[in-house]
């Protein structure tokens, strides 16, 4: 079952920097791994993870293999208003999963 | 016993195939395949080395899981901030570490992630500016424990 860890300040002062920080879980299975008896091991991995702050992408990665399994992101953001970050993970095999936090700006 | 037979039999079976897996495990990432990867987002701009800092442990004991933080000295302002940060490595099967976008209210231009390192290795990170020029660093790293190499069950 795929879950989401998220921290984001629950208040910050207006045009302060937050940090962001987010994991999710996930095996990242590279795709390069045999089983004992020589098969390949299908590649499943996240392929992209975007932020956006009321609707507004504010950080988007692309990632690879070789990012290691439960993909942990930081990153920083400029406050200006109260509102919501939207966190969107998508990758190999349909996976999509979403998370939301929310700040409050003084 | 006949049953027993069989499952040395098998166990010979499995180790044989882990030998040839071996030989048929994907190469490396070539320095042109690196060349290529760093080509495909540069494109024909000149990368200067400078800007960029990346931090990374220059010892490692296991691969699979290699703490890294990027950034880039910027005043991240309208005019002038970080577009995106693309990392790369040399001896993975696949160039690619991973490309991460930034704009003007990213602030700082620094992102952090965890990533895989199947050998010792360099590492490298270029930034693409606002103006489209490139800054690059790059790290070496020795990894004692490789990740991609153990089987899967």
């Amino acid at each position: 079952m795929p879950s989401a860890l998220i921290n984001v300040p629950k208040k910050a002062k207006r045009g302060d920097v937050i940090e962001i920080k987010t994991l999710m879980s996930h095996i990242m299975e590279t795709g390069y791994r045999h089983t004992a008896s020589g098969s390949v091991v299908p590649r499943d991995i996240i392929t992209s993870f975007t932020c956006r702050f009321n609707g507004t992408e504010v950080f988007r990665a692309d990632l690879f293999p070789a990012i290691a399994a439960n993909p942990f992101i930081t990153f920083f953001t400029t406050v200006t208003e109260s509102g919501k970050f939207e966190f969107e993970w998508i990758g190999d095999k349909g996976f999509s999963e979403t998370a939301q936090a929310s700040i409050t700006v003084e | 016993m006949a049953n027993s037979e069989h499952t040395r039999r098998t166990f010979f079976g499995i180790t044989g195939g882990a030998a040839a897996m071996v030989i048929v495990r994907p190469a490396n990432a070539t320095p042109a395949m690196l060349q290529a990867a760093i080509r495909n987002v540069v494109g024909e701009a000149n990368v200067r080395s400078g800007k960029v800092k990346l931090d990374i442990p220059p010892l490692v004991e296991n691969g699979n899981t290699v703490p890294m933080t990027v950034s880039v000295t910027s005043p991240m302002t309208a005019d002038e901030y970080v577009k995106s940060i693309h990392v790369f490595n040399e001896k993975n099967p696949q160039p690619n570490i991973g490309n991460f976008y930034l704009g003007p209210r990213a602030g700082r231009a620094q992102v952090s992630t965890r990533i895989r390192l199947a050998d010792s290795q360099k590492v490298t990170a270029i930034a693409r500016l606002s103006d489209d020029t490139f800054w690059s660093v790059t790290a070496d790293v020795v990894v004692t424990l490789a990740a991609c190499t153990e089987e899967a069950i």
